[in-house]
């Protein structure tokens, strides 16, 4: 709560002015029904209809303030909380991009996404509201409560006396049904599984004629759901009726009790009706005040998870050079005895060490899980190395900052992103660079024939995703992006699977006439996209068995060999 | 959006009624406890007003009447609140049946539409239809119906004992009546719009982080965190600004409200204050039109709250049965969806399948301005292998569409052992062919079921011999709950290749006669490739097979290789005679050597 807290102070001026104007809003409400009271005892036995008009009209009058107070206050908050909740969640998002991918990893994405999503959403939502009944509905209940006992202090607490009835069944019923709730959606969440299973499924479906066993499985789902949302509903439908009663067992408790203080003269029935008006407000605004305290819960909970974002320290900290001095190796790239481990059980790379001179071509190839991705991550510092170094410019990685470290780059993963935006826009990815460079790049990466052909070139919109476009078109814009600066050094992991043999050909011929100065990393499964790399690596469980150009690992790598025989030059036709 | 305005089809309506009407017995005794709760919960304000007279009697307390009035308050609201807390759960059990129905109705329906509608159909589309649209229908059922039934029981009550009490008091109504109709236009005019522009922009701001971080290492590795930021920053903003908007107008509606109410109180009280100041003084006469008690005026005053609460409901209830007729208007839209059309009466069940398959002529498009395959002809002997190859969009996965019948020809004929496939009953059809596709489907069940799913009755030593098969059971043995592991998104990691590996000893299990292959190994790595090469082998051995590959070992053995271009046949034969032929399959054999 503290997190958010802090988001508030800015405001904090305008959030007293506008709590003022609520205040007097309120105040001018609880007016009302003491007017009435006093019409009816007072007035009415003067005999003066101009006095009852007067009173009536001081009424609408009061009315009238409350309701244009509030309508102001709620104004004041609505803009309050909109910046507020601008603020905090453009901190989270910023917080959350710059987060490294091991603590990424601890939240995990989907995790990230509804803090910034639904997280905010409830902060928002309780600010708004604090704001709007936080307090209306203390001073209706408390000045509700106070001017009743200034009435007549004996109907009043028997009348109060329901009030923690009040709260206590509406808060517990209110607060058993959060969870309740939460396994609703998580059976809402298992049924829908089945029916996207499914669709995604239904040829597999069809072709084993497997309908009935599916009609079987969904109704397991959306038996579990409704038996679920029943339980739920049940449970909760009784909060309305509880308080209902409750309500209206007040102020039989005040008619039976003042028929007796009448009888004495302790009391007349003018205040008993004055004391039923004031009634129905004061357990609105007890009804109010539950309300808040089971949001305040689910606030406290999404504020607490908002704030651990915001909280974690940058990782992955850019390291002074005395303790990582500089080297004159002369080499582009070089790993000096690199071991990684994600976990510390089980080592992902053992020991990984090679030098590649500035142009230099280097191939890592081997089977899924054998490393290969992970040595990328190293080399692009998502991760720390356990053991060893990792240089560039005999410069340790770890003692650049992210911005100079990262402009010497382009990286095109397999499974890399394309997001809602024209195909020059993805290219660029918001860099300054020039319509002409992204051409030149999009024509190196064998893109620029399928962009043309588009009607509306590169500003085609890509959907999300891509998924408007095919997996080698997908692969093709990616490795645009990476060119389109001309990086230092040029990563492609994995990043051709899907071209044909041919455009995957030109694009190597490509790379190497206009970008000979160069260095590239190419990551692959296929022999032949790394065959004419100066040096290739063959990585098997996080270890180099095989460090060579093409024909000598043919010779003396059999597992090189294996690869190369099996894929006979790879991809046959796109 | 512009769906929803157009106001549904009368049909719509009595559709989903004859949902409710199936439950008439429990529907009846829903408004039967509707009625009565609220007549009970009307009859209170009466007997506390005349308890209050009783109280306020010129010759002093009337204790007798007051107890009587007090018991019978307590009666009232006590028997009010239990019989509203039945008809909640009435309410729910029965709009729960409803929603259950509906679900599994449109379900069932799902897996009768031909494979087609979900080519042409998003996914997110359909299961908003299962899971919100059914949902607006429920929320309507359980609860808007009984509200609409109790509000007009209330206003209507509300105004016959205000009648009784007083008739000149309720012109005050004249007054606030029509404010709250006003009201009421303004709500769905200005405020209603503005709060679906708040929920359209933040729903495109939540889509947008979530795409954005779904590409955060790709952001990391560019340094474009704050670009990426800024980017954020404009759609937040724009998204903030509508909620305030939205709240501007819409956080006026409850003062507004709240002040009619308080209208209407004063008003009465200025009114009934005067009528009350002549009937005490004895000005006006009991049994006059004008004639008021203080117990009336109580009375009044709490009638006129119960009164103004459905009047200022009315529009939103309103509001809700439209959209949960246009919910409902997309839901019977799904189950009026044509289906695979039944087989024909006479159709034969297919078995001991021999594996001949051939096309004759065959010409096909999804949609008539376009065909994919012209005039198809192939013969396939039993136990062959034909691999088919060509360019992408070239038409080599709808051969296999026609095949499994998941669509229908144009025209030509596709027999099967000499039947022709349209007098055979589909599911027969299907169950002589085994697939193996390159979208790896797995279902969230455990390894086991998943291995199982081509053959039910297969037992736990066929499941592990088809895994080893597969070269997948030392892996799955090393989960954390071997075969039993569930998979699922969140869960255990599986990669493609190792799922892609499940599939395979799937279809190993399955004894089908005929076997098809579309890309069946293009997750898994080369070198995996070769270790179940051996067991790809055993399953295509003896059976009819439907090759489609991008790999040449795969092809290459082939005992029939079909060049597909532009949905026409241009080369056929084994790969030594194409490559001898000299065209379009050794250009390409021979690209990748040089």
């Amino acid at each position: 709560m503290k997190a958010l807290l802090r988001y508030l102070i800015p405001y904090r001026n305008r959030m007293t002015v506008g709590l003022t104007i609520k205040m007097t809003a309120t105040l001018a409400e609880l007016m009302l029904p003491y007017i009435l009271s006093h019409i009816l005892k007072n007035v009415v036995v003067v005999q003066d209809i101009s006095l009852i008009l007067l009173w009536g009209g001081a009424m609408i009058l009061f009315a009238a303030i409350a309701c244009v107070g509030n309508i102001i206050a709620n104004r004041m908050a609505a803009r309050v909380s909109a910046d507020f909740a601008r603020q905090m969640r453009q901190d989270l998002f910023d917080s959350t991009l710059r987060l490294s991918a091991a603590q990424a990893d601890r939240f995990t994405i989907p995790s990230l996404e509804s803090r910034i999503t639904s997280d905010t959403y409830n902060a928002h939502s309780f600010i708004n509201m604090m704001q709007r009944m936080g307090v209306r509905a203390p001073i209706l209940l408390i000045g509700g409560m106070a001017i009743t006992l200034m009435m007549d202090a004996y109907l009043a607490l028997a009348m109060l006396a329901v009030l923690p009835l009040i709260f206590v069944t509406v808060y517990f019923i209110s607060r058993k049904g959060v969870p309740l709730y939460s396994g609703v959606q998580q059976a809402v969440d298992r049924m829908i599984r089945v029916v996207r299973e499914d669709i995604q499924g239904i040829r597999v479906i069809k072709a084993l004629s497997k309908t009935e066993y599916e009609h079987r499985r969904y109704d397991t789902a959306n038996a579990d759901l409704v038996k679920k949302d029943t339980h739920a509903g049940v449970i909760m439908g009784s909060v309305n009726p509880i308080m209902t009663l409750l309500m209206n067992g007040g102020i039989v408790a005040v008619v039976a009790l003042a028929a007796s203080r009448v009888a004495r003269g302790q009391s007349d029935p003018e205040t008993v009706i004055a004391f039923m008006q004031y009634f129905t407000l004061i357990s609105m605004a007890m009804m109010s005040v539950t309300r808040m305290f089971v949001m305040y819960t689910k606030c406290a909970a999404s504020a607490r998870r908002i704030a651990e974002v915001l909280e974690t320290d940058e990782d992955l900290p850019v390291l002074s050079e005395g303790d990582y001095p500089r080297e004159e190796s002369g080499a582009h790239i070089r790993f000096d005895h690199v071991s990684f481990s994600y976990t510390g059980k089980r080592q992902e790379l053992e020991d990984i060490s090679f030098t590649l001179p500035r142009g230099g071509r280097l191939g890592i190839i081997g089977a899924t899980g054998s490393g290969k991705s992970t040595l990328i991550k190293l080399l692009l510092r998502f991760y720390d190395v356990t053991e060893g170094s990792v240089y560039i410019n005999g410069q340790d990685i770890r003692t650049m900052d992210k911005a100079s470290l990262y402009a010497i780059f382009g990286t095109a993963m397999q499974q890399d992103f394309l997001y809602d935006d024209t195909i020059e826009e993805n290219i660029r990815f918001g860099r300054e660079i020039p319509h002409d460079d992204v051409v030149r790049a999009a024509a190196i990466a064998q893109a620029d024939g399928f962009i043309t052909a588009f009607p509306d070139g590169y500003a085609h919109k890509i959907a999300a995703g891509g998924t408007n476009i095919s997996g080698g078109q997908k692969q093709r814009l990616l490795i645009a992006r990476a060119l389109a600066a001309q990086p230092d050094i040029l990563i492609l992991d994995d990043s051709s699977s899907a071209l044909d043999y041919k455009t995957d050909a030109a694009l190597r011929r490509g790379l190497a006439e206009s970008m000979a100065n160069t260095t590239v990393v190419t990551v692959a499964q296929r022999v032949s996209t790394v065959k004419d790399c100066d040096r290739i690596l063959v990585l098997e469980e996080g270890r180099v068995i095989g460090d060579g150009t093409h024909e000598q690992l043919l010779a003396d790598c059999p597992t090189y060999r294996e690869i190369s025989d099996s894929q006979m030059g790879g991809a046959f036709v796109d | 959006m512009t769906k929803e305005k157009k106001s549904p089809k009368k049909g719509v309506v009595w559709r989903l009624f004859r949902y409710v009407l199936h439950y008439w017995p429990l529907f009846m005794a829903a408004i039967g406890l509707t009625l009565l709760s609220n007549q009970l919960s009307l009859l209170g304000p009466k007997y506390s007003g005349d308890a209050i007279d009783a109280i306020a009697a010129t010759q002093g307390v009337q204790f007798d009447a007051v107890w009587e009035n007090v018991g019978r308050m307590l009666l009232c609201y006590l028997l009010s609140a239990i019989l509203s807390y039945l008809l909640a759960v009435l309410m729910i059990r029965i709009s729960q049946k409803i929603v259950y129905t509906m679900r599994r109705q449109l379900f069932e329906k799902l897996t009768a539409l031909p494979v087609g509608y979900f080519d042409t159909h998003h996914t997110g589309d359909i299961i908003s239809h299962l899971s919100y649209d059914i949902d607006t229908i429920n929320s309507t059922l359980s609860h808007d119906v009984v509200q609409v039934m109790t509000s007009l029981y209330t206003v209507i009550g509300s105004l016959i004992f205000m009648w009784q009490i007083s008739k000149p008091l309720i012109a005050v109504f004249a007054i606030t009546v029509p404010v709250s109709i006003v009201l009421t236009r303004y709500r769905s005019k200005k405020v209603r719009p503005l709060f679906s522009t708040r929920s359209k922009k933040l729903g495109e701001l939540n889509g947008y982080a979530e795409e954005m971080l779904c590409g955060c290492r790709t952001i990391t590795a560019y340094h474009r965190e704050e670009e990426i930021g800024n980017r954020f920053h404009r759609r937040n903003q724009d998204a903030m600004e509508a909620y305030r908007k939205a709240d501007y107008y819409g956080g006026a509606l409850f003062p507004i409200i709240n002040f009619i109410n308080n209208l209407s109180l004063s008003l009465v009280m200025i009114l009934g204050g005067i009528l009350y100041m002549y009937s005490a003084s004895g000005t006006v006469k009991a049994g006059s039109l004008l004639f008021i008690t203080l117990g009336g005026v109580a009375q009044f005053v709490q009638y006129s709250r119960k009164f103004a609460g459905p009047i200022n409901e009315f529009a939103n209830i309103l509001h809700e049965f439209q959209s949960a007729f246009s919910a409902a208007q997309r839901v019977f839209a799904i189950l009026d969806e044509p289906t695979e059309p039944v087989d024909s009466p006479d159709a034969k069940i297919l078995d001991k399948v021999q594996g001949e398959v051939s096309f004759r002529n065959v010409t096909f498009g999804y949609t008539p301005d376009k065909t994919i395959l012209h005039g198809l002809s192939v013969d396939v002997q039993p136990g062959e292998t034909v691999a088919i190859v060509g360019p992408t969009g070239a038409g080599k996965t709808t051969i296999i569409s026609l095949l499994m019948r998941f669509y229908d020809r144009n025209s030509g004929t596709i027999t099967i052992d000499g039947l022709p496939i349209d007098s055979l009953t589909r599911s027969s059809l299907r169950r002589a062919y085994t697939m193996v596709l390159q979208d790896t489907w797995l279902f969230n069940g455990s390894v086991y079921d998943n291995i199982r799913y081509g053959r039910e009755n297969a037992t736990y030593e066929e499941v592990v011999a088809a895994a080893k098969a597969a070269r997948i059971h030392y892996f799955i043995e090393g989960l954390p709950q071997g075969y039993d592991t569930v998979i699922s998104d969140d869960g255990v990691n599986i990669s493609k290749g190792q799922r892609q590996l499940i599939t395979i000893a799937r279809a190993m299990i399955s004894d089908s006669a005929m076997l098809i292959l579309d890309e069946a190994t293009s997750n898994v790595d080369s070198r995996t490739e070769i270790k179940i090469q051996e067991a790809m082998a055993a399953l295509m051995k003896g059976r009819t097979c439907f090759v489609i590959a991008h790999r040449l070992s795969t092809i290459q053995n082939a005992d029939k290789i079909l060049v597909l271009q532009d949905g026409v046949i241009t080369e056929a034969g084994t790969h030594d005679q194409l490559m001898q032929r000299g065209g379009f399959y050794s250009t390409l054999y021979n690209a990748q050597f040089t």
